[in-house]
C-alpha cells in the first residue's frame, strides 16, 4: 500500500524534471512513510512512496524486469501473488524480490493488459516500457485504490492523490461546477470525474494507454449481473456453501502480509462476521478496533462489547466526541479531496490514527457486504415501492415502509405525509432511476443554495443524463433490485465509500484496509444469484446471514440494521469552531461565489436556533461548508499547502540529456 | 400580515431560506421538494403556535398540508374564516 506518481512526455525528450517528480512524491508521504524511490529517463519519471507490508527488505520500488526494459510503480496488494509467482517461474521468469509488485511486472510482460484479469487484489499501478516507449496505467476492478491524471496533449501526470498532481506549479486547478452538481445529487461524483475540471479519475476496472498523443481508456471489468438463464440454478444451501468457502479463502489470502493484520469491529453483522471467521480459522489472538460515539443514537457500543466478550479479542476503541469530529473536518477534506454531505469519514479518520498508534499497518473490514449481499434499506425501499406501484391505491403496501424506516415514521401523526413523500415516481416503475429517484431528488434540493454564478455555470447540465450515458446496455434488462444494486455499487461504493470512508481516511494515517466481501470472485458469484434469494421478504442479506449463522450469536444476526453515521449539527455548530464561522461568513460565501450568501446565513441562523436539525438542513450545512473548505485549500491557496520532507532510498536516473546536475543524490532530503 | 402571507413567509424562510420564486399557491410541497416528509411537522408546529389551535392527528394529511392553498383553506376552516381565504389566495396569485 503506497503512493504512486509520475510524469510522461512522449512529444519532447528531456523535459522530465527530477524536482517535479520528487515534489509529487512528497505530497504522498503519508501513503508510504517507510521508503521512497524514483525512476527517470528522457521521456518519463515515476515515483513511489512505500508502506512496506510484503517483502519488507527487498520490495523497494520502482522495480524492473530481467532486462531493465519494464519499470513499475505499484500501490496496493495482489492477494494471489504467491500462485501467480509460481506460474511465472514455471514459465521461465526470474525474480529478484518476493514482492507482489514484481509479480505484476512479469505478468504484464507475459500477458500485457490481459494480466489484469488474473489479479485478485486492490491496486493502482503504472508500467513503463522504455524500449517501446509504451505507458500503461491500471486500476482495480471496484476502485479500492485511487488514481488520477492530468493530460494537456503533451504531458501526462498521474498520482494516487490529486494534491500530488497539483504540486506541479504549471497546473492550476479549475473548479468543476458539473461535479458539484453531481455531488449535490448523487452524494459523490460520477465515474471519471473529480471536483477539478482539468483532473480526471481513471475509472475503476479500467486501464489507460497513450496512443498517438491521445489518452485511450479501456474498461476491462464492470459489475455484471446475470439475467434469465445466466442465473445460478442451485439450492440455497449450495449457494451458501460455495460462498462461505469463497469468503474464507478471500479472508485467507487477505491475511497474507509480513506484518500483523487487525480487524475493524463495529458490532454490525458484516464486520462481526469477518472478525469471527478470522478468529475461528486463522488467528485467535486478534486485535480489533471500533468507534464509539458521544451521541447515543449513533453508538453501537453494546453490540461491540458482546462480540468482544464472545471472541476474547484484544479490542481498542476511539471515542468520537462531537468536539473532536468538528475539529478534524478541514484535515479530512484535505485527504478526501471532495466536498462531502455527511461527516462519517471523520470517525474513520480517527480510528485509523488509533490503529497506526497501536503499530498496525493492515486491517480487514466488513465494507462491501451491504452492496454485494443486498443489505441497504434503499434496496428494500425499492422492492416495497415497486410492489406499491403495482397497486398505487393500496393502503397496506406503503405501510411496509413503516417497518423499514421506523425512525422516519416514529411520529404517528405524520405517517400520511411520509408515505406521500415515498410515493414520488411510483407511476414510473420502469424508470432506470426508480430506486434512487426519491433520494436523489431530495438531495437535489441542496442546489437551491447555489449562487447565481454556480447556477449559470450549470446551465443546461443534467446529471441524470450524464449518468444514463455511463450505464451499460444490460442495465435496462435487470430487475428493480439489481438496478438499485448496480447504481449503489457504481456510484456510492466506488466513488464515495471506498474513497472518503475507505482508502483516503485510512491512508491519512498509513493504514491499509482490506475488504474480503469485495473479492471479485464473491461479487461475480453473487451477481448470478437471483434477487429473490438476496432479500427474502424484508429480510436483508439473507444469504450472508446463513453463511455466518454458526460463527455469530443470534443477537448479532437478528439485530436491526444500524446505519453508520456521525452527528452533524452538534459537531459543527456547538463547539466554537472558528473555521466554521469563517467559511460560512457572508464575506467568504460572497468571495468564493459558489453559494447564495443570504440563504446560507438563514440556514445557519435556523440551525443555531433549533435543537434537532432536519436531515436536509444537516446535509446542506456539511455540503456548503466542505465545498468552501475545499475551494479555499485547493483552488485558491494550494501553493501554501504543506508537503512532507522526503528521503529517497532508490533513484534510477537514466536520463541522457538535460540532467539537473548535483540535484537529489541518494538519501537527499527534499524540503 | 395577512394569514396567507404569514404561511408563505414561514415556508419561504424555513424551507427555502428566503428564495421566493420557487412556489405559488398550488405548488405541491412534497412533489416539488419544497418540504420533505419530516418538515411537515415543523409546519404543523408553526400553524398551531401562530393560529392558536390544535391540529388533530387525522388532519395531518396531504389534503391539508401539501400546498399553500390547501394549507390556507385548512387554517381557514379551523378558524371558520372560509370566505376571506378565497380572496386572499386569488390576490396573492396576481
Amino acid at each position: 500500500m503506497c503512493g504512486i506518481a509520475g510524469i510522461i512526455n512522449l512529444i519532447e525528450p528531456g523535459k522530465i524534471s527530477l524536482y517535479n517528480i520528487s515534489r509529487m512524491a512528497s505530497y504522498l508521504k503519508h501513503r508510504g512513510p517507510n521508503e521512497a524511490g524514483i525512476y527517470i529517463d528522457d521521456w518519463m519519471g515515476i515515483a513511489q512512496t512505500r508502506l512496506s507490508i510484503i517483502d519488507l527488505n527487498d520490495g523497494t520500488q520502482p522495480i524492473h524486469n530481467e532486462d531493465n526494459s519494464l519499470w513499475i510503480v505499484f500501490n496496493g496488494e495482489i492477494y494471489n501473488y504467491i500462485e501467480l509467482r509460481r506460474e511465472l517461474i514455471a514459465n521461465g521468469h526470474r525474480f529478484r524480490t518476493f514482492s507482489d509488485t514484481e509479480v505484476v511486472l512479469h505478468l504484464y510482460e507475459e500477458e500485457k493488459e490481459n494480466c489484469l484479469k488474473k489479479l485478485n487484489g486492490q491496486f493502482a499501478f503504472a508500467i513503463w516500457d522504455n524500449i517501446k516507449k509504451e505507458f500503461f496505467l491500471a486500476r482495480d476492478r471496484v476502485g479500492k485504490k485511487p488514481l488520477y491524471y492530468f493530460y494537456n496533449g503533451k504531458e501526462l501526470l498521474f498520482a494516487s492523490e490529486i494534491k500530488a498532481i497539483l504540486s506541479n506549479r504549471k497546473i492550476h486547478p479549475e473548479f468543476n461546477y458539473a461535479a458539484l452538481n453531481q455531488i449535490f445529487t448523487f452524494w459523490t461524483t460520477l465515474s471519471g470525474e473529480t471536483i477539478f475540471k482539468n483532473i480526471k479519475e481513471l475509472p475503476a476496472g479500467s486501464y489507460l494507454k497513450l496512443e498517438k498523443k491521445k489518452v485511450v481508456i479501456t474498461k476491462y471489468w464492470d459489475f455484471d449481473f446475470a439475467i434469465d438463464n445466466e442465473l445460478v440454478n442451485l439450492s440455497t444451501s449450495d449457494i451458501v456453501y460455495i460462498l462461505k468457502e469463497l469468503l474464507i479463502d478471500s479472508i485467507a489470502i487477505r491475511l497474507r502480509a509480513d506484518v500483523p493484520v487487525g480487524c475493524y469491529l463495529s458490532g454490525g453483522l458484516d464486520s462481526s462476521g469477518i472478525t469471527s471467521l478470522v478468529n475461528k480459522h486463522f488467528n485467535n489472538e486478534l486485535q480489533t478496533f471500533g468507534i464509539r460515539f458521544e451521541e447515543k443514537s449513533f453508538d453501537e457500543g453494546e453490540f461491540q462489547k458482546e462480540m468482544i466478550s464472545n471472541l476474547k479479542v484484544d479490542h481498542s476503541e476511539v471515542y468520537a466526541t462531537n468536539e473532536i469530529i468538528g475539529k478534524f473536518l478541514p484535515e479530512v477534506i484535505w485527504h478526501c479531496e471532495i466536498p462531502l454531505l455527511r461527516l462519517s469519514p471523520i470517525p474513520l479518520f480517527l480510528l485509523s490514527k488509533l490503529v497506526n498508534q497501536k503499530g498496525l499497518r493492515v486491517v480487514l473490514t466488513g465494507e462491501g457486504a451491504d452492496e454485494v449481499f443486498g443489505g441497504y434499506n434503499i434496496f428494500k425501499e425499492t422492492m416495497i415501492r415497486y410492489f406499491w406501484s403495482k397497486f398505487p391505491e393500496s393502503k397496506m403496501r406503503p405501510s411496509l415502509l413503516e417497518k423499514l424506516y421506523p425512525y422516519i415514521f416514529k411520529d404517528e401523526r405524520n405517517k400520511a405525509n411520509v408515505k406521500e413523500f415515498f410515493k414520488f415516481g411510483i407511476d414510473k416503475p420502469d424508470d432506470p432511476f426508480f430506486s434512487h429517484i426519491v433520494r436523489w431528488n431530495n438531495t437535489s434540493r441542496l442546489k437551491r443554495f447555489f449562487s447565481d454564478d454556480t447556477i449559470t455555470r450549470n446551465n443546461g447540465y443534467d446529471p441524470y443524463l450524464a449518468l444514463k450515458e455511463q450505464l451499460p446496455n444490460k442495465f435496462y434488462k435487470w430487475d428493480s433490485l439489481t438496478k438499485a444494486q448496480y447504481l449503489e455499487m457504481k456510484i456510492f461504493l466506488s466513488n464515495y465509500l471506498l474513497s472518503s470512508q475507505g482508502d483516503r481516511v485510512a491512508m491519512a494515517h498509513s493504514l491499509e484496509v482490506r475488504m474480503p466481501y469485495l473479492d471479485f470472485r464473491i461479487i461475480e458469484f453473487m451477481s448470478k444469484v437471483p434477487s429473490y434469494l438476496k432479500i427474502v421478504g424484508l429480510n436483508e442479506k439473507s444469504i450472508l446471514k446463513k453463511m455466518l449463522k454458526d460463527v455469530l450469536p443470534a443477537s448479532i444476526i437478528k439485530r436491526p440494521k444500524h446505519p453508520y453515521r456521525a452527528p452533524i449539527k452538534n459537531s459543527l455548530l456547538n463547539n466554537n469552531l472558528e473555521y466554521v464561522d469563517e467559511y460560512l461568513s457572508e464575506r467568504k460565501i460572497r468571495e468564493f461565489n459558489l453559494f447564495n450568501p443570504s440563504m446560507v446565513t438563514k440556514l445557519k441562523e435556523k440551525l443555531t436556533k433549533i435543537e434537532d436539525a432536519s436531515e436536509f438542513d444537516s446535509m446542506a450545512l456539511v455540503g456548503i461548508l466542505t465545498t468552501q473548505i475545499l475551494y479555499d485549500k485547493f483552488i485558491l491557496n494550494f501553493s501554501s499547502a504543506p508537503s512532507s520532507p522526503i528521503t529517497f532510498d532508490l533513484i534510477f536516473d537514466r536520463r541522457t540529456i538535460n540532467k539537473e546536475k548535483g540535484y537529489l543524490k541518494k538519501n537527499a532530503v527534499l524540503v | 400580515m395577512e394569514q396567507i402571507e404569514k404561511l408563505k413567509a414561514f415556508i419561504t424562510n424555513n424551507y427555502l431560506f428566503g428564495k421566493e420564486d420557487e412556489f405559488n399557491c398550488e405548488t405541491d410541497f412534497l412533489e416539488k421538494g419544497i418540504i420533505d416528509s419530516t418538515g411537515i411537522l415543523e409546519l404543523v408546529c408553526f400553524v398551531e403556535e401562530t393560529f392558536n389551535f390544535s391540529v388533530q392527528d387525522d388532519e395531518i394529511v396531504p389534503e391539508n398540508f401539501s400546498s399553500l392553498i390547501k394549507l390556507n383553506e385548512y387554517v381557514n376552516r379551523k378558524l371558520n374564516n372560509n370566505s376571506v381565504m378565497v380572496n386572499q389566495c386569488a390576490e396573492s396569485q396576481e
